[in-house]
């Protein structure tokens, strides 16, 4: 009765009843789509882009009147890149969100741990990591939008070929993505014809790597330098290239794909190769590219939006989040096993990635032809080819 | 033979680093028995501020020195709000808050400044210097060099000063110090003050070299205090050979053996080391008095 006496808790606990029920009236026209990333943490340079991405777009999308006139809910988690987080957080997508669509996974690790949530609870979930387990095996749920590190190598590799290089040292990371990438690259060098004769690593937050490419240097034959990894790895061996004078070519994988790599790296990095997405060379682009507007459009909403500069890893979650709006619409309804058999359908997707066909066993329906080999000059992307 | 003199650069080099973070802790053990866990983000803020405030215009001279005094101003917070409060806790306890402080700073930092990597130009350019077949950083010299005065400084400090020994005094036995009228509350203060400004300055010497973010703190707590340990905590010359000693061994067997043993061997030269002398390198002989 003590409620009843106070007039202002009595009129405070009507607002909260009316909130409560206008909530539940609102859901009923509402679709929840869930993404955990790693928005803090170690990996964060992918996880804070991606997650800027996908708040520009939904916002975007509701103001156009949503999906069949349906507004987006975005449910946002931050799992710090930690594999038990991000598992954590899929288990809480799937019940107690009641999310019909999931993207998420900024690391490698994070998507493994949480696709067997997602397979049980049968919810398409679109990956944003890197390494080609993810979708190779299949699994019937789990799909992606970057690139598969095995892609990288053989683009490099390719790229070598035609410059008739045969003999070559790698320094890997030793986190997932370097180690993962390290795998890859042995398995198909030789199917390209080369020969890795030096092969050695760093550990993530190691600050100094002169001692591994002093023996790199000294290797008999040596004709270019690979180097997986990703953060601040890559810019100090980067450095220490310079430092030690080294003459070869050096080849960076798609994991420095940001304008901070060139930045920490300064002039040592003139010269360096890699292979990235089309988005950062968007202007350079030749009008009659296809891709030219996809990727010019996103970097310019992304930098209005953000006041940052674009990166591929924001371009991951573009991608994600217009295939599963697309999937959506083709659906016509918010049942999960419906928008799943939409997203296996995607055709002639263009997205910042590259064009994307996927099929029930090419759950990524990316070819080498989205890559570009890119050329550090003048401390910007160039287009190497 | 220049391959070894590469490999010996990049050990001074980092080893240099570790050196300066063992000092840190070493001041502060002295003052109080506490090791301050939040060692790693005095090297961290340093870096970060500097980046910052050369970002916001300032020439790096006076970015340098702001970022300084911002450090020591941060260290003695630390000490004003965390550590003082709970003078009469064990020092187990203590050492529980520092690392809940390097939890905080790290959080703040991330939130006043941003989760990217982030470096200023060196000091004298990046052209680097060939020696007898093998190359060093001129930005290296700067850290040797920088080494060597802040333990030359301190040393002279130490001895020298009527403050310092007051330092010294106070290490020695703190009851003591307070019956002789030294003002305890005050040389903690300025225990925390120098060893912030070490650790300042630790990161702004390198960062150039190896980049700088919010969380490279922890990394750089363990090793400077597995140093400490090496050389013998509160010894200030242990702190500055066990930098060195395990720089050098993490570059040599990244050099000659492997880089994914690089941290085992440094360890289990470190586990050998305590196994045979307790006490570090140069550690006092403790003795339990009953």
């Amino acid at each position: 009765m003590t409620l009843l006496r106070n007039p202002i808790r009595a009129a405070a606990c009507a607002a909260v009843f009316a909130a409560s029920t206008l909530a539940a009236t609102a859901a009923s026209a509402e679709i929840k789509i869930g993404s955990t990333l790693a928005i803090t943490g170690p990996a964060s340079f992918l996880g804070d882009p991606e997650a800027k991405t996908l708040q520009m777009l939904v916002e975007e999308l509701n103001a156009a009147g949503g999906i069949n006139g349906e507004q987006i809910v975005l449910v946002q988690y931050d799992d710090g890149a930690d594999p038990n987080k991000a598992q954590t957080f899929a288990t809480r997508m799937v019940e107690e969100d009641e999310v019909v669509a999931v993207i998420a996974g900024s690391t490698t690790g994070a998507t493994m741990a949480m696709i067997p949530v997602f397979e049980d609870a049968e919810i398409p979930f679109i990956s944003l990591a890197g390494a080609v387990v993810i979708i190779d095996p299949v699994k019937h749920w789990v799909f992606k939008t970057p690139h598969t590190d095995k892609m990288a190598c053989e683009k490099i590799f390719t790229d070598m070929q035609a410059r008739g290089i045969s003999k070559v040292g790698m320094i890997s990371g030793t986190g997932g993505f370097g180690k993962s990438m390290r795998g890859q690259c042995q398995g198909v060098a030789g199917s390209y014809g080369i020969e890795v004769v030096a092969d050695e690593t760093y550990g993530p937050k190691d600050s100094d790597m002169t001692p591994q490419l002093t023996n790199i240097k000294n290797t008999d034959g040596l004709q270019a330098v690979v180097n997986p990894g990703f953060g601040q790895g890559p810019a100090i061996v980067t450095r220490n290239f310079k430092q030690l004078g080294m003459e070869v070519p050096l080849y960076q994988s798609h994991g420095v794909a940001s304008k901070k790599y060139i930045e920490l790296a300064g002039d040592a990095a003139e010269g360096v190769r890699l292979p990235a997405s089309a988005l950062l060379v968007a202007e350079k682009l030749p009008d009659s590219d296809p891709q030219k507007p996809v990727v010019v459009g996103y970097k310019q909403a992304y930098e209005k939006a953000t006041g940052q500069p674009v990166s591929t890893f924001g371009g991951h979650a573009y991608d994600a989040f217009k295939m599963l709006v697309a999937a959506i619409e083709r659906a016509g309804s918010s049942d999960p096993a419906a928008i799943r058999d939409e997203i296996e359908k995607t055709a002639g997707f263009m997205g910042t990635a590259g064009e994307v066909n996927m099929s029930a066993d090419d759950h990524l329906g990316l070819d080498l032809t989205a890559f570009r080999m890119l050329e550090i000059k003048g401390g910007d992307w160039t287009l190497a080819e | 033979m220049s391959e070894l003199l590469q490999f010996a650069f990049s050990g001074l080099t980092v080893g240099a680093v570790y050196a300066l973070v063992a000092l840190g802790f070493t001041i502060i053990y002295n003052a109080s028995d506490v090791v301050n866990f939040a060692q790693g983000e005095f090297v961290m803020l340093g870096g970060m501020s500097t980046v910052f405030l050369y970002g916001a215009g300032l020439p790096l001279w006076l970015a340098a020195f702001a970022a300084i005094v911002i450090v020591v101003f941060a260290g003695l917070l630390l000490n004003k709000l965390a550590i003082e409060p709970a003078r009469n806790a064990s020092v187990v306890a203590l050492i529980i808050i520092t690392i809940g402080a390097s939890i905080f700073l790290r959080g703040t930092a991330q939130i006043v400044f941003d989760k990217q990597l982030h470096r200023f130009p060196a000091f004298s350019g990046d052209q680097p210097i060939a020696v007898l077949g093998a190359t060093i950083l001129p930005q290296s010299l700067w850290v040797l060099a920088g080494a060597a005065a802040i333990f030359g400084g301190l040393y002279l400090f130490f001895t020298r000063s009527l403050v310092g020994k007051a330092v010294l005094a106070t290490a020695n036995n703190r009851v003591a110090a307070k019956l002789v009228g030294i003002n305890t509350n005050f040389v903690m203060a300025l225990s925390f003050a120098l060893s912030a400004a070490t650790g300042a300055a630790a990161g702004i010497l390198v960062t150039p070299i190896t980049l700088t973010s919010y969380d490279i703190g922890v990394t750089l707590a363990l090793k400077g205090f597995a140093a400490a340990m090496l050389g013998g905590m509160g010894n200030p010359f242990g702190a500055l050979i066990g930098g060195l000693l395990i720089g050098l061994i993490e570059a040599m067997t990244a050099g000659y053996i492997s880089s994914d043993y690089k941290d085992a061997a440094a360890f289990v030269v470190i586990l050998a080391v305590l196994f045979a002398m307790p006490q570090g390198l140069f550690g006092r002989k403790s003795v339990e008095r009953v």
